[in-house]
This record gives C-alpha cells, structure tokens and sequence, in this order.
C-alpha cells in the first residue's frame, strides 16, 4: 500500500463515518433521555431530500442545511407527539416513522431523482492538511465535517459537565422520581427527541448535498439503522460513538481499498459489509449481559406517563 | 396543554377494533386533502385508488395474488410480536425463502412429478426459517438486539439475491440479463382461476391464518407465548422456556415468510430477477399491527394493504404519480392506529373543565 | 412563586388543608380532608394501606394537584403548582419509594432536586458534609447511589430536604425500610429537627412508632378523616379502630409450631446476582420443616431477590445439592421441575410476576395451575380451568366482578389474595412467599395469614420473606435475618426479641452461624 492510498483511506473512513457519526450523536441523546426513536432512517430520508430539494431551486447549501435540520425536527415531533404525547408504543412508531419518511421522500423526491448539482467542497486547511496520512482526514475535509468534531465535542462535554446532561441521564433513568423531584420529564424527552431530529436531518443533508451530491430514492441505505446500532456498541458513551462511526467507514469503503489493490471482489459481497460488520459488532458488545445492563438507559422505551 | 389523557385503569376492547377503523378514515380523509393538495379532484384520485383496482374480477383475483404473501408474512410476524419478538426481518426472509426455492427449482428444472413443487416450496420454507433463526440464536446466545439484527438481515438478504441472480443463478442463455432460467411447470404454482394470475398461495394464507389463531388461542405453548410477550417475569417464574419460545416464533415467521418468497418466485413471477418483493415483508409489519396480531384481523388488514399496493400502481399509471405513494399511505395509516390506539388505553378530556365522575368499573387501591 | 394570595386563616399554622378532595378513575382518593400543623410539631398522618396518605402528600408537595379544597401556607391561601414552588416555599419529601437515581453520585442526586439552587458542586458538596454531620447522618457525597444501602439513600433523600431552609419535612412510611437500629436513629434526628423549628408530618401505619415519636396524628381512613388524636394519650386500640374501623379484628395470636421432617435444605449456597447493582450470596445454610413457617427477616436490597431466585429456580445454580427438597437436589432444576416437586411461589411483584396485569383471572390460573390437569395434549382445557379459576374465587373470597377481570382491575389484597389462592390449592409441599402482604389492607392480611398458618397446620413447609417485622414474629415459627447477602443463625420466635432479630439484620450475627 502506497503511501497516497492509505491517506485517501483515512480521509474517505471519516468521511464516510460522518453521516453517521451525527446521526448517532442525535439519538445518543435522545436514548439517555430515556426515549428509543427507530425512525432515524426516515428523519434522515426527509433531511435528504428537503436539503437537496431547498439547494436545487434557491441554489444556496446554507438554506438546504438549515432546511433538512428543520425537516429532521418535524419529523421527530411527529414521533415525538405519539410516542410522548399520545403514550404509544416507542418501537412501532419509529418504526412507523422510517415507513413514512421512506414514502414520503420518495414521493416528493420523484422528479429530482438524479438531477445533478454542485455539492459541498472540501476546504483545505493551510499547511495541516499537507500532513501525510492524517492530515487529509483531519483538515481536508468539507464544513459539516468540522461541524460534526464540534457537535462530537459538545455532546461530550454535555454529559460529562453539564447540569442538562445531568437531567437528561436522570430522566432516562427513572422518569418517575425525576417528576415527584420537579424535574421537566416530557419537555426534556421532546427536546432530546428534537435533537435527534435535527441530527438525523443533518446527516440525511450531508448525504444529499455533500457526499453524493444528488437525490436518490432510499439514499441512505440503511445508515440510521447502523447508527441505532452504533449506540449500543458505544454502550452510550460519546466517546465511542465516534470511533464506532470511522470504523463503520472504514468498512463501508473496503471497496475503494479492494479496487486499490487491486482485489476484483463482487460489489455486492462488498456492499453487504457494513451491515455484516454491524451484526458482529452488536454480538461483541451485547454478549455481555452484565455490562449491557449497566449501561443501558434504565428507562429506555418504556412508556411514562404523569398522572394529572 | 389542551387535551388530557386520563387514564381508563382497563384497556377497552370496543376502542381496540374501533381504532383501526378510525384509523382507517382518518388515512382517507388525509388523503383525499393530499390528492386535492395536488390538484386532483380527491373522490376521483381515491376511486381510482382504492375502488377501480377491484372493479372486476381480474382485480380481484390481483388482489389475492398481493394479498398472499403479506398474509403469510403477517401471520408470523404477529406470532413474534405477541411474544415481545421484535422481528423487522420479514422482508429478508422472504427473500431468502425466494432465494432457495430459485435455487432448488433452477436444479430441478428438468425433473417432473408432483414432488417437485412440495420440494421447491419447503426448500423456501426452510430459507426463510434459517434466516429468522440465526437472529433468534443470535439474540438467545449473544444478548443480540433483534430489532437491529434482523434490519441488516434483511440488507444482507437482499445483497446476497443481487449476487447469486447476478452470479450463479442468472440464466446461460438470458443475454446477460441478472434473471435465472424460467422455472419448470412441475416448480410452478397452480392457477386457481383461468386468466387470473391466481395461484394456490392465497390457499396457503388462508390456512395459515386459521392456523395461527387455533394455536395461539387454544394451545398450551401459543399461551406462553401471549404470557412472554406481556409479562416475561411471570413467564420466567412459571418455568416457561423463554428461548426455545423466541426460537419457536422465529422459526415459524421465518418458514412463513420463506413460503411467501417462494410463492412469488414459483407464482406469478415464474423466475428469479433482482427485485422479488416490492416490500410486503415491511407491508407486513402495518398489517400485523393493523390486525391488532389477531389472525381475522390480519386477513382484512392484508386484503386492505394488497388494495394500496394495487391502488398506488394505478395511480401511477392513470394519475401520474410515483409509486411512491403506497407507502405513504402504509406510513400514514400505521401511524394514524398508533395515535388512534391511544384510546385503548386513556379517555381524552378536554383540560381540567370538570371533576370527572365516579366510575364504576374498577375495584381501584389509591 | 407561591401561587396567588387570596384570603388569609389562621396564622400559627404552618400548613393547614380545608376539604381537600382527589378523585382517581374508579377511586376517591381524598375526601374533603382536613389537617393543622404548626411550627416545630410532628404529626403522624395514620392509616392503612391504601387510606389515601401518599395521595395528600404527593398534593402538599405539588406532584398531583388536589381536584378541590384549599391548602393554607402560614396563613395564606396558596397553590402549589409543581415540586419546585413547594421546595422554595420550605416544603421538603423523603419518598417511600426514594426519588434518587442509581448511576448519579450523592452530590449529583442532591444537585439536581435543588436545580438552580444547587450553585456551585463543590460548595454544595461542603453544606451536604455539614448538614450531615449536624444531623448524625453521615454520607460520602461522591459515592454512587447503587453502591449505598437503603438506610444510606433514606439519609440521602432527608439531607437534600435539609441543605436547604427547611419548614415542613414529610417522610412517607420512613421505617418500613429501616432495621430498629434505624429507627431510632432516625427519631432523634427528627426530635433534633423539631426543636430547631421544623415542622414534620410523619406518614405511617405502625400505631407504636406514631406513639413513640408523634406530637399529633390525624387518622385516615378509606380517603376520609376519621378522628384526630394526641397519640401519647389515646389508647392504642382506639387508634387502630380509627384506622381500620369497627367491624375488623384488629390482632389475633396464633399457635407456634415446632415442626416435622426437613424439607427445604440448601446448603452453603454463594451465588453472584444478575443484576449488575444486586447483592452477592455468602455462604447461605438454613433448614424449612414440614409444618412450619420459617420467617426471614432483612432490609430490601440484602440478597432478599437473589435467595427467592435461588429458591424458585430463576437462577440455576452450579451444583444440584445447594438446594433440596426432602432427598432431592434440586438446584440444577427449571421451575417447572421445581413445581413438579411440590414448590409453591408467591413472588414479591403482584402484578408483573405473581400475575400478568393484562391477562384475566383465568389465565392467571393457567400460568402456574397448568400442572393441575388444566393442559392435554397441549391444548387448554378451557372448562377444567374455569372451574379451578372460580373456585380460588370462592375459596379465598377474591372481590371480583367474574374470572374474565383482568389481574390489573383487583385491588392489591384481592389480586393478593387470588395469587394465594392459586399457589396453596396446588397443594404445595414448600410455599415460599416474598413479602405476602405489603401494600394490602388489613382484611387481606389477616386472611393471607391465616391461609398461611393452614396451610402450614396440614404439614406444608413455609417460608416467608418479609420486610415487616412484626409480620415475622406474628406468623414465623422460627426467625433468622438476611444481611448484606449473609443469613443469620435462626431461633425460635418464642425464644428471640425484636432487638436481636434487628441486630441480625444489621449484621450484627452473636453467635456463628449454624446449620438450623
């Protein structure tokens, strides 16, 4: 392996872990408040496809960024209002919402389905970027890029110091004892749910206007779900999180490092990595009852109602 | 705030039929606003939606045909949710179950009997069950989340038919193109009706959902089932055998959801091509939910789905819409019954107008 | 803050409720409930289980609001909008069951009751080490919730009350966690508290503590007041009339048994819980006979859960001889096995173990009855198990509208007594029962005792989990205490005191510990 190759490998493994990089960081938050969204694909189809939608016809990135972050929340609320407002059941509604978001992106994405446009670029970072091998990853990628070390390193601090983050955990905890102690039980599991939203309509954007800089139907193949499995792995830790993610890149790539090499593998043997990768990671970390226990959420997906 | 839930203390077995039906109007009304929203006129759009696909009996006979593999989907899938068996992997299965018919049917091209279908069609069966299986074992063994596992199954299913259709399976003689060789006749389906693509599958459902209901409502082993998925301490307690249980629903969904596959493969498509299921094994899921997991309920549900999917073609065609709008109308409806089953559950009251007045029904301890 | 000021009544009351009233869907919770403290009083709210005290204080404190009535803060009308407005008006809680979170540290808990009141940790971290000390309740704030006992997390709930200004102090059933020891710990530190000007309103069912320690009590039964009293002058029988009415018995002895052959044997079992906060088992022995009833005694959180999941068979064991029914090891064997063998089970959770909350009466029957017959050829027979549904019905008088209810819709003492029903017309060799009767009223309890004392008398073994001492030593023939996952030595209820069975269960074993 040339030396070229493995810096294009380091920068594509970040690139491509980005995406879900954010989508995890989102529901990362709105799994410690206790609340368990499984519409992470759909959020993030509708960020997709309002982004790229939004950039085609006013041609600015900056508004179809801000407009997948707001279809991401509303498609959260909606989550948000049956499963929070209405007490239903946390899997069948995001369930319901990966099934609607997946149609209706669909829908409204028919006519744009391969309508090109000029996508995000990459800004170079004077003298930085020219490092070999790291330098590309770290300082050669585009502003979303930037965007998601900033949002890794806020959500860290978040529940590492801050008094917030504190109340999500207890929230996610036990939504009772929060409520008899004054805590603001509901607003706090709509606003993580909100983040987690706004992430995955992040996430749907890069894909949209950054990554592949085009619509296409069900575009993001799968990545919310990996994402849903990237907190398990992380055993709800930031930290982890993001290293779960550039791994989950890395395997999503070993197509560009098997053509390097020059490997003639089956592309399709090749795309069903990630999500082979996937299942393993879920049997490591999982096999190990005790400390899946001690980690998770103790609340998580369990419905909670305050009485009055 | 406006509105309040109060709790009912019972659930309501009126609000739990009534709510799919409420459900139900609430997908039409919102459509007929969406339609109009697009400048159709909404009475005309609908008839086109969900009247015109069976307004004859070609129609019908189409609809059975759709309505086959999300019935035998969906009886599974209800078995596994009743036992807290979060199987999202019907689609896979179905795929894998398609998968392995092809390939027993491609093998058994030149062989004649009536063997031959019961062959075909348990090899999608088994497919299917081996699929559903792994994740069973994988959350039995490992701690697994099924949920998830069975999601990448169902990519991993589908990765794995593009490779054999496009490696393996694909037909010498077909020009290059990703399809398998024409099954046999002996590997075919049955037609029921004469011009109709209506084949023996539905027959298939059909028992399958009567199947479904005797057991889990007459046996020992469909009882502790009901009693994992609502209370697994209890069934812990009771000594019930909570993996051999999971294994069970699992293995039964997959095998159902395998026949469908085959049913496709063997039915009205006749040969394997990359794209088997427009999505019935996800279709399924609605419908279960829909079907409040009872059998009855599921063979309307499915009936009912199989009309959307129908519907959404003709749309395309006669309207000009994507096909997309199937499962907008799947999404809208399973969401419009998770809101609507709130019901079941709590009264809504208007905000703290009124004390409400005692009620009778609950011999409650404060 | 406060709520709206609108007329004013007396002002030497601390806190004063008029008519207040709570309606929950099928019960009224409160009736027009009238109460008076004034500063530095301790008032005893007293009733049984289900009179509706956690329901008026839940409303003092702001968690539900009242449907009607007025509540009056030195002498000023007021509505207490949610906990916090309470918590600034001096109001502080300790929950019977506590508000604290298991993963967050003593400071963290603290922190975030007091929200923006907290300031800054490490400031907070010093008043918390203060108050504690002045108070006699001492706490490590860095350590996590999960590492502390119950007693520890009780002292944690009143010192994030104290570290602030403090008027009025509830404590809800404070002492049904707590070993005597405890207990007197905790009144002095009330007393203490008292004379520095608090008011508290002590919530309990246990008249020789509300006597021991109260100025006042007010007398709750069935939502409604039923009297108001000076405890230290009103007879006990007269308070426990008020508590239970007239027409209930309010104590009965029973005969104590010396028993037969052993039945239950389990033999140096240690075992590690599978819960990640659980407790570890050390070396438990001890010995049930036929005939007898084996009362083990313990604060929650001992290794209670892990022995009774050891016992039922939840949790296989390593070695089939830990655990022995007569001549038969059984730890290596499923419930079912166990069952087969003659086990009875009645679990500590009513609903969501004992029964499936959804599920009606009559298949609750099914799920542990299915061994009486109830099953052929694996199907259910439907008639066979009406029948043994309706009689558990009749035979332990369940108040229910038919066996199609759900366990859900019974009351605590019917569902209860049902759960019984079931497990002793199994005719069990060995009955183990978790906690028969916390929450339930007083009816339900002397019937839950009596059955169990029957069953007993026709040669069954017993054994009997329960936080309630006095429970213990009405019904056990022979009592030991569980500790930290260690079990006592045992004697016989005649032959030991409260005092020692309350050093036992403070780890405090006298003599080593042998094979009962």
């Amino acid at each position: 392996m040339d030396i070229d190759l493995i810096t294009n490998v380091f920068y594509a493994m970040v690139r491509t872990g980005t995406p879900l990089l954010i989508v995890a960081l989102g529901e990362l938050v709105c799994e410690k408040s206790g609340v368990l969204n499984l519409g992470q694909e759909g959020m993030m189809l509708m960020g997709a496809v309002i982004g790229f939608i939004v950039t085609l016809t006013t041609g600015s990135l900056a508004l179809g960024f801000i407009m997948s972050i707001v279809a991401g929340i509303v498609m959260s609320m909606m989550f948000a209002g049956i499963a929070l407002g209405l007490n239903a059941n946390q899997v069948a509604t995001g369930l319901a919402l990966t099934i609607f978001g997946t149609g209706l992106s669909a829908f409204i994405g028919a006519a744009y389905v391969g309508v090109p446009i000029t996508g995000l670029e990459p800004i170079n970072i004077p003298v930085l970027s020219e490092i070999p091998i790291i330098g590309k990853m770290l300082f050669g990628q585009d502003l979303i890029v930037y965007l998601s070390f900033v949002l890794f390193g806020l959500v860290y601090w978040f529940f590492k110091s801050s008094r917030l983050g504190l109340v999500v955990k207890a929230v996610g905890e036990n939504p009772h004892a929060a409520n008899v102690i004054g805590l603001p039980v509901m607003r706090t599991r709509y606003l993580a749910v909100a983040f987690g939203g706004a992430m995955a309509g992040l996430a749907g954007g890069y894909l949209s206007l950054a990554y592949t800089p085009l619509w296409a139907e069900n575009m993001s193949a799968g990545r919310g779900w990996i994402a849903l499995a990237l907190v398990v792995f992380a055993t709800w830790r930031a930290e982890r999180v993001i290293l779960g993610a550039y791994l989950f890149g890395l395997a999503s790539i070993l197509n560009l490092v098997a053509q390097g090499l020059g490997y003639p593998v089956s592309p399709n043997l090749l795309a069903m990595m990630p999500y082979a990768a996937t299942v393993l990671v879920l049997v490591m970390i999982s096999s190990n009852v005790m400390k899946s226990k001690m980690y998770t959420p103790m609340w998580l997906g369990k419905p909670f109602h305050p009485h009055s | 705030m406006f509105l309040k839930l109060q709790p009912r203390g019972e659930a309501s077995k009126r609000m739990s039929y009534l709510s799919p039906l409420l459900a139900g109007i609430l997908t039409l009304v919102t459509g007929g606003i969406f339609f109009i929203f697009l400048g159709h006129d909404p009475f005309h759009a609908l008839g086109v939606f969900l009247i015109s696909p069976v307004s004859d009996l070609y129609g019908f006979a189409e609809l059975c045909v759709k309505a086959a593999p999300i019935m035998l989907c969906a009886v599974g899938l209800a078995l596994a949710f009743k036992a807290q068996v979060w199987n999202i992997g019907a689609e896979g299965q179905l795929l894998m179950g398609g998968l392995l018919a092809s390939a027993v049917a491609l093998q058994l091209i030149e062989a004649e009997g009536f063997w031959v279908l019961p062959v075909v069609l348990l090899s999608g069966a088994l497919g299917g069950a081996l699929w559903g299986l792994l994740a069973a074992w994988l959350r039995n063994r490992f701690n697994a989340n099924e949920i998830l596992t069975t999601i990448m199954f169902n990519y991993i299913a589908l990765y794995l038919l593009l490779y054999f259709v496009h490696g393996a399976l694909k037909d010498p003689d077909g020009y290059g193109f990703p399809e398998s060789a024409v099954f046999s006749d002996s590997a075919t389906l049955p037609i029921l009706l004469e011009d109709t693509r209506l084949h023996i599958g539905i027959l298939f459902a059909m028992f399958a959902v009567v199947a479904s209901w005797v057991f889990i409502s007459r046996s020992f082993v469909g009882f502790q089932i009901q009693v994992l998925g609502l209370d697994s301490n209890a069934a812990k307690l009771s000594g019930f055998k909570h993996k051999r249980l999971v294994l069970l629903v699992m293995l039964i969904s997959g095998a159902l959801a395998g026949i469908a596959g085959a049913g496709e493969v063997t039915g009205p498509i006749g040969q394997l091509i990359p794209s088997i299921s427009p999505g019935y094994g996800y279709a399924a899921i609605i419908v279960a939910f829909l079907g409040r997991l009872h059998p009855v309920g599921i063979f309307f549900a499915s009936l009912l789905m199989a009309l959307i999917y129908m519907g959404g073609e003709l749309a395309q065609i006669e309207l000009n819409m994507p096909l997309a709008v199937t499962s907008l109308f799947q999404g809208m409806l399973l969401f419009y019954l998770l809101a609507c089953d709130v019901l079941i559950n709590f009264k809504i009251k208007l905000n703290k107008s009124q004390v409400a007045g005692a009620e009778q029904n609950t011999v409650g301890n404060a | 803050m406060n709520g709206q000021t609108v007329e004013s009544s007396d002002t030497h009351y601390r806190l004063q409720l008029k008519g207040i009233t709570k309606q929950y869907p099928g019960c009224l919770a409160n009736d027009k409930v009238n109460l008076e403290i004034t500063p530095g009083e301790i008032h005893a709210l007293l009733g049984e289980n289900g009179a509706g005290k956690s329901t008026l204080m839940k409303m003092i404190y702001g968690v539900t609001k009242p449907d009607g009535g007025e509540i009056y803060w030195e002498g000023e009308q007021v509505t207490i909008k949610d906990p916090s407005s309470a918590r600034h008006m001096g109001i502080g809680m300790v929950f019977q069951h506590f508000s604290l979170f298991e993963t967050l540290t003593v400071t963290e808990n603290i922190a975030l009751a007091l929200g923006d009141d907290a300031g800054d940790l490490e400031e907070l971290t010093k008043r918390i080490v203060e108050v504690s000390k002045k108070y006699g309740m001492e706490l490590h704030p860095d350590r996590h919730i999960h590492s502390l006992s119950v007693g520890e997390r009780q002292r944690v709930e009143i010192v994030r009350c104290l570290v602030q200004d403090i008027k009025l102090l509830i404590l809800d059933e404070p002492t049904s966690v707590l070993t005597p020891q405890e207990v007197e710990t905790l009144f002095v530190t009330l007393r203490q508290l008292a004379a520095d000007g608090c008011s508290i309103l002590f919530i309990s069912h246990k008249l020789n503590e509300v006597r021991d320690l109260c100025h006042s009590a007010t007398i709750l039964r069935g939502g409604k007041v039923t009297g108001d009293c000076i405890p230290a002058e009103a007879g006990a029988t007269k308070m426990a009339q008020l508590m239970v009415g007239d027409d209930t018995p309010i104590s009965t002895d029973y005969a104590k048994s010396a028993g037969g052959e052993v039945f239950l044997s389990v033999k140096d079992l240690s075992m590690l819980s599978d819960d990640p906060f659980g407790a570890t088992l050390k070396r438990i022995n001890f010995e049930v006979k036929q005939g007898e009833i084996l009362g083990i005694a313990g604060v929650a959180g001992n290794g209670q859960e892990e022995l009774l999941a050891a016992l039922s068979g939840e949790h296989i064991l390593d070695k089939a001889e830990t655990v022995n029914f007569a001549d038969t090891a059984v730890g290596l064997l499923d419930p079912r096995k166990r069952r087969e063998l003659g086990l009875g089970f009645v679990p500590e959770e009513r609903l969501g173990r004992g029964a499936v909350p959804e599920m009606s009466l009559k298949d609750n029957t099914l799920l542990t009855g299915f061994l009486q017959g109830l099953v052929s050829f694996g199907l259910i027979n439907q008639a066979k198990t009406e029948q043994f549904a309706d009689k558990i019905i009749a035979d332990y008088k369940v108040k229910t509208p038919n066996r199609n209810a759900a366990a859900q819709s019974l009351s605590g003492g019917n569902l209860q007594k049902f759960i019984i029903g079931r497990e002793i017309l199994q005719n069990p060799k060995l009955l183990v029962a978790a906690h028969p009767t916390w929450g339930v009223d007083i009816g339900a309890a002397t019937a839950i005792h009596k059955a169990l004392i029957e069953l007993r008398d026709q040669g069954a073994a017993i054994l009997v989990i329960s936080e309630d001492i006095d429970e213990l030593f009405l019904i056990s023939d022979r009592l030991c205490a569980i500790c930290d996952g260690e079990l006592s030595p045992s004697k016989a209820t005649t032959e030991t005191s409260i005092e020692e069975v309350g050093r036992w269960m403070t780890g405090v074993f006298d003599s080593p510990q042998d094979a009962a």
